[in-house]
């Protein structure tokens, strides 16, 4: 976190002004590492009750859409159910198979969630709230988010069944075919910002455009479809429904962590949402202007509350579409990857360096310059949809 | 010792190790992770070279080693494939019995 | 600086060396995966952020992956131990290895080497991605090229010949 600008609101500013009043008088050194671990501890505090909140949440939205109220017993509207929920899980008999591989199955929930908790160093919160800035951070983002795949594979092994070695081998087969368009649509938004550092890329999404519409990568051609891109393989990323085979209770008990049970599940579980808030977060920072306000009057707002509310729609989105969408296969999920998601991603990233190098076109060339990146996208789009759902009967809905 | 020195010996242990490795194991898949560890400690290499040593241009090194990772990881991807196609013919991984074109 | 150096490249080479020493198979590859994540840590320590991220990603991410899936996909009757290697063969190989090391370790030891002070080189990723796209321009494509071929060749020699048509068919 770097010092605040003294144009900046009271309210932008007051974290920061919390924060060296508390850790000011100490020497250089130690002020330093003070300010870490003050960071550190805040964030763990602030995304582990977003965590317990988030379970409920998603326990009520799913209740009232399926016309059920969800969790109302435990408190007010269910408030301390998430509480009732650790206690459960703290209290639970840690079942661990004789023949199972001591370390590697107490190693992997370990390992799963230091990975996962990682990743949210290099998020910009806010205007001067990024706990590390690196210069190469979303790659650092992505390569964390990437060696947590080992200890799924060591959840699966470890658990000496092979019901859950071939599910956590279908787990991983999942996660390395949404790495591929979720890197590939990260790229065009590197290539327009020209950075790797994320506080960089909310940076080049300043300003409006025609007064009104802001500059963020999503209200362009090539973020509107790496915005959808990067959704859909996040959805994947996180196991989240329709993606959720890995995990489907009706399907395979609980898959590659069948043998968990207590506190270890209950890591397992915070990895998952841990790892949803950290792709929401970098979704609303590449894609969706970060900690910006979408309208300049609306600037008395601050920046990290922005952010919130940007990553608590986004968390929104992906409850709504678990409540909302069927689960799909292990194969169609990894047909959808390869054969729809990739090819796409790929024509996204010629889209944007066509985006790129049209710049300087003006006045009725800008329509153009839409109407050709529309094109490019949406024709291959549509062809390789109908090309893949060839043979495949026409949609019949009958209602109840 | 300076430590370029030091990081020279660390390079030149690990390909040692690497080396022995891919040697003693009769397992085609170990082999193939020495092989690995041999790549890597020519990568250090590469760095200590670049962190400490006159350099014409800053990205060399830097250039280089992504390079090398990037043909580690083909030659990875081909030789894992390979490994499957040896296990279909002879079920089972073990070099020394891999013999069928000899003499 | 030197303790430093000194705990990444114990940490390193013990991993390796045990890794390589083990009889199961997969417990050689997780404690490999720490030694290539220790490589990751000289290259974040020597300075060059973005190499050590793109080796996070690429070996602990995708390589340990593949040889994972390749030990498990080539597992005879449950048994992932190494087998038993010919004991000669290990002690000629490891005398094989000191010698490696001797020669190398007194290479290093007996040249001088002019060691320049102070900082990493300032290498920022942006001039990191002017150097590839445009000096080594032919190099990154031709990389692309092999990376392409690699990954056909590997399907195709993983995947196998189709079955053969039951005989006896119309």
């Amino acid at each position: 976190m770097s010092a605040a600008a003294h144009t900046d609101s009271f309210l932008e500013r007051a974290p920061l002004l919390a924060r060296d009043f508390i850790t000011g008088r100490l020497p250089e050194p130690a002020r330093w590492t003070a300010n870490t671990l003050i960071t550190i501890a805040l964030l763990l505090a602030a995304f582990g009750l977003l965590f317990a909140f988030l379970t409920l949440a998603e326990r009520k939205i799913l209740g009232r859409v399926q016309n059920r109220p969800g969790p109302n017993r435990t408190g007010w509207f269910g408030l301390l159910q998430p509480f009732a929920d650790g206690v459960k899980m703290l209290t639970k008999e840690d079942l661990v198979p004789r023949a199972s591989d001591q370390v590697l199955h107490y190693l992997a929930p370990v390992a799963l969630l230091s990975l996962s908790i990682i990743t949210f160093a290099v998020i910009p919160y806010g205007r001067h709230m990024v706990p590390v800035d690196l210069d190469a951070g979303v790659l650092y983002f992505f390569a964390a988010g990437s060696a947590t795949e080992l200890s799924i594979f060591m959840a699966g092994w470890a658990s000496h069944n092979k019901y859950a070695l071939l599910a956590a081998m279908r787990a991983l087969a999942q996660l390395i075919s949404y790495e591929l368009p979720l890197l590939l649509s990260v790229v065009p938004v590197v290539l327009a910002a020209g950075t790797l550092s994320t506080s960089g890329i909310v940076d080049a999404q300043h300003g409006w455009a025609w007064g009104v519409v802001p500059r963020w990568n999503v209200f362009t051609p090539w973020g509107a479809a790496g915005f959808a891109i990067f959704f859909v393989s996040s959805l994947a990323e996180s196991n989240r429904s329709p993606f959720d085979l890995p995990e489907a209770e009706s399907e395979l008990i609980a898959g590659h962590l069948t043998e968990y049970s207590g506190f270890k599940y209950a890591l397992f579980f915070m990895a998952e949402y841990f790892g949803m808030c950290a792709l929401s977060g970098m979704g609303v920072t590449l894609f969706l202007g970060g900690w910006r306000s979408p309208l300049a009057a609306l600037e008395f707002i601050p920046s990290y509350g922005w952010f919130t509310l940007k990553l608590l729609a986004l968390l929104g989105c992906f409850i709504w579409i678990r409540a909302t969408l069927p689960r799909l296969r292990i194969d169609q999920l990894t047909r959808l990857a390869w054969k729809f998601l990739v090819p796409l991603a790929l024509v996204n990233l010629g889209m944007a360096a066509f985006w790129a190098l049209s710049a300087g076109w003006a006045g009725p060339l800008q329509l153009a310059r839409w109407a050709v990146a529309l094109a490019i996208v949406a024709v291959p789009f549509l062809l390789l949809g109908r090309r893949l759902s060839r043979g495949v009967a026409p949609r019949t809905y009958r209602y109840a | 010792m300076s430590p370029l020195q030091l990081c020279l010996a660390f390079s030149s242990v690990l390909f040692a190790v690497g080396l022995a490795g891919a040697l003693a194991r009769s397992n085609a898949i170990l082999v193939l992770l020495g092989l690995e560890l041999m790549l890597n400690a020519a990568n250090l290499n590469f760095i200590a070279f670049w962190r400490y040593g006159p350099a014409s241009t800053p990205a060399t090194g830097v250039v280089f080693v992504l390079f090398s990772i990037a043909v580690a990881a083909a030659e990875a991807a081909v030789g894992l494939a390979l490994v499957i196609a040896l296990y279909r013919r002879q079920k089972n991984i073990r070099l020394p019995e891999a013999t069928h074109l000899k003499g | 600086m030197n303790a430093v150096l000194a705990v990444i490249a114990l940490v390193t080479v013990a991993s390796a060396a045990v890794a390589l020493s083990r009889r199961n198979l997969l417990h050689s590859i997780l404690i490999l995966a720490g030694s290539w994540a220790g490589v990751a840590v000289f290259y974040f320590w020597a300075g060059s952020q973005f190499l050590a991220f793109a080796q996070v990603l690429v070996y602990l991410g995708a390589i340990s992956m593949a040889a994972l899936f390749a030990v498990l996909l080539t597992r005879h009757s449950r048994d992932d131990v190494a087998g038993a290697s010919s004991h000669q063969r290990a002690v000629y190989a490891i005398l094989t290895g000191i010698a490696v090391a001797a020669v190398l370790l007194a290479a290093v030891a007996r040249t001088p080497l002019t060691v320049r002070p102070s900082a990493p080189p300032p290498l920022s990723v942006r001039e990191l991605g002017y150097t590839l796209m445009g000096s080594h321009a032919a190099a990154l494509l031709v990389v692309g090229v092999l990376l392409t071929v690699a990954l056909i060749g590997a399907v195709v020699l993983a995947a196998g010949d189709p079955p053969d048509p039951k005989e006896g068919e119309p």
